[in-house]
């Protein structure tokens, strides 16, 4: 018996950049940026060293219910409305509860509730940490809610692998809905941790970029004098469902995914492996499972987050793949423009790559300067064509633990 | 200083309404928290946690269950409060 194909047949998302999938699929074509100055008491108040960040466009609190809004942390806020967002653009589809499932991914999980309730116990006493503090603050709320909220009774699974999350859940996804476990799958992932211990933590370990005089140009994946990533919040969500599911409803179908590789360095617990062989094992296994070849793929997304030493390592792992022709396919790092969503940026890449291959376009990659000769990928900082024929994309996330993840995608 | 029974089922409705998204307006004394306001146990403590910061009362674990109705909480708080 031959695997199911599995396709995107809805896509959602809130981000720095939109308040919706087209207002940040149509932002990012334009080369807009997500990053602002955060205008916090918390900035000053701490002496923060980095003083800007991406911020949602759209807070979740103002689209939600209030009632359903202060169950949930902000997380799982962004990961309804994404998820809402998805599952109207489905068409609402009508699926048996046993065989509609969950795939969400986090990075962090409920930081906010967490640390409030912190200060309520040290402020106030033990009586006025809320009931909710703990379900709200689980990694696993955004997955429990999102079952809840749609009857999705296959399974709920959450993936905590850093910055590789998402991608992991939609490889997760694709890999039960092959295996017959269900017909279709809301797969994603959030992240909402935009907080003084965050950033006083990615500050300390080099990882941000300080460029507090242009929060806009901060994000440089790519270019030589890159300083570090940005770090965004929101959350993405893509409906994945078997194609005999999709066919049979008449559903629009945007891409399908046609395979994913999840691996691990084993080399330190922040940098990844600089000969970048874990990298290219899941770049590897995701075109193995596709049944596709590297002379297949006619777009990258890269993970690119704008650090000195994360955008060469990937550029080294994929030349491992791609050889010297890794030079002739068009890139997009889009980071550039969203920050970086933590637990929700492979999601919201992998609804960029989708998009991508429909409009046949390669997202611009803003703010580049001078392009660093140890990443001499294709990239652009206007959108580029990815011309006529079947297309097939894929797109890498990599995480703090050594986590490797890749998800492809081919037109249909 | 005192709340009286108008200001505490005020401030109880505003409770509830924050927390459920019921109706201030369906918020009165006859009716249970349980089989008529539909409100789950999670909701319930929460309720009573901001109740006793809003009107300055301690409601003990093991009461809260006597707290059928909006009533009997309305007459716990008035007679309790400091």
């Amino acid at each position: 018996m031959s695997n199911p194909r599995i396709v995107v047949t809805g896509i959602g998302a809130s981000s720095p950049i939109g308040g919706t999938a087209p207002e940040s699929w149509s932002a990012l074509l334009a080369g807009a940026s997500g990053a602002r100055t955060l205008e916090y008491d918390w900035v000053e108040q701490y002496n923060l060293p980095v003083t800007f960040a991406a911020q949602a466009k759209v807070r979740p609190d103002t689209v939600l219910e209030r009632p359903v809004a202060k169950r949930l942390d902000p997380s799982s806020q962004f990961a309804l409305v994404a998820a809402l967002e998805a599952w109207a653009d489905a068409g609402s589809p009508e699926v048996d509860p046993e065989r509609l499932g969950v795939d969400f991914a986090t990075g962090i999980g409920g930081l906010w509730t967490l640390l409030d309730a912190w200060d309520t116990l040290r402020e106030k006493g033990p009586r006025r940490v809320l009931p909710m503090t703990v379900p709200m603050l689980m990694p696993n709320a955004a997955a429990g809610n999102l079952s809840l909220h749609f009857g999705a009774r296959a399974y709920a699974r959450t993936v905590a692998s850093a910055c590789a999350s998402s991608t992991e859940s939609i490889v997760n996804a694709v890999e039960h809905l092959r295996a017959g476990l269900a017909d279709v799958v809301i797969a994603g992932g959030t992240e909402s941790v935009i907080h003084p211990v965050t950033i006083a933590s990615f500050s300390s370990m080099q990882a941000l970029s300080k460029r507090n005089d242009s929060p806009e140009t901060a994000s440089r994946p790519g270019s030589i004098d890159r300083d570090g990533f940005v770090m965004g919040e929101g959350a993405a969500v893509l409906i994945l469902e078997t194609e005999e599911h999709a066919k049979a409803r008449g559903a629009k179908i945007y891409a399908a995914v046609v395979g994913g590789g999840v691996t691990a360095d084993s080399y330190h617990i922040t940098a990844n492996d600089p000969e970048g062989w874990g990298a290219a094992r899941a770049v590897k296994m995701a075109l193995e499972m596709a049944d596709a070849s590297p002379d297949d793929v006619t777009h990258i997304n890269a993970h690119a987050t704008s650090t000195p030493v994360g955008d060469p390592n990937e550029y080294v792992a994929l030349h491992h793949v791609f050889g010297d022709r890794i030079g002739e396919i068009p890139v997009s790092a889009t980071k550039a423009s969203t920050g970086h969503l933590l637990g929700g940026t492979g999601a919201l890449e992998a609804i960029f790559t989708v998009l991508a291959l429909r409009d046949r376009v390669a997202p611009p990659t803003i703010n580049l300067t001078e392009q660093d000769p140890a990443v001499p990928f294709l990239i652009s900082g206007d959108p580029q064509p990815l011309g006529d024929g079947p297309q097939f994309a894929i797109s890498n996330s990599f995480g703090f633990g050594g986590h490797n993840a890749v998800a492809a995608f081919a037109s249909v | 200083m005192a709340f009286s029974n108008d200001e505490v089922l005020a401030g109880l409705a505003e409770l509830i309404t924050d927390e459920t998204g019921i109706s201030a307006d369906e918020v009165a004394l006859e009716k249970s928290f349980t089989d008529d306001l539909d409100i789950d146990s999670i909701s319930m403590m929460t309720i009573v946690v901001n109740a006793e910061e809003k009107f300055g009362v301690t409601i003990p674990d093991e009461e809260v269950k006597n707290l059928k109705t909006v009533g009997d909480a309305v007459t716990f708080i008035t007679t309790n409060q400091g």
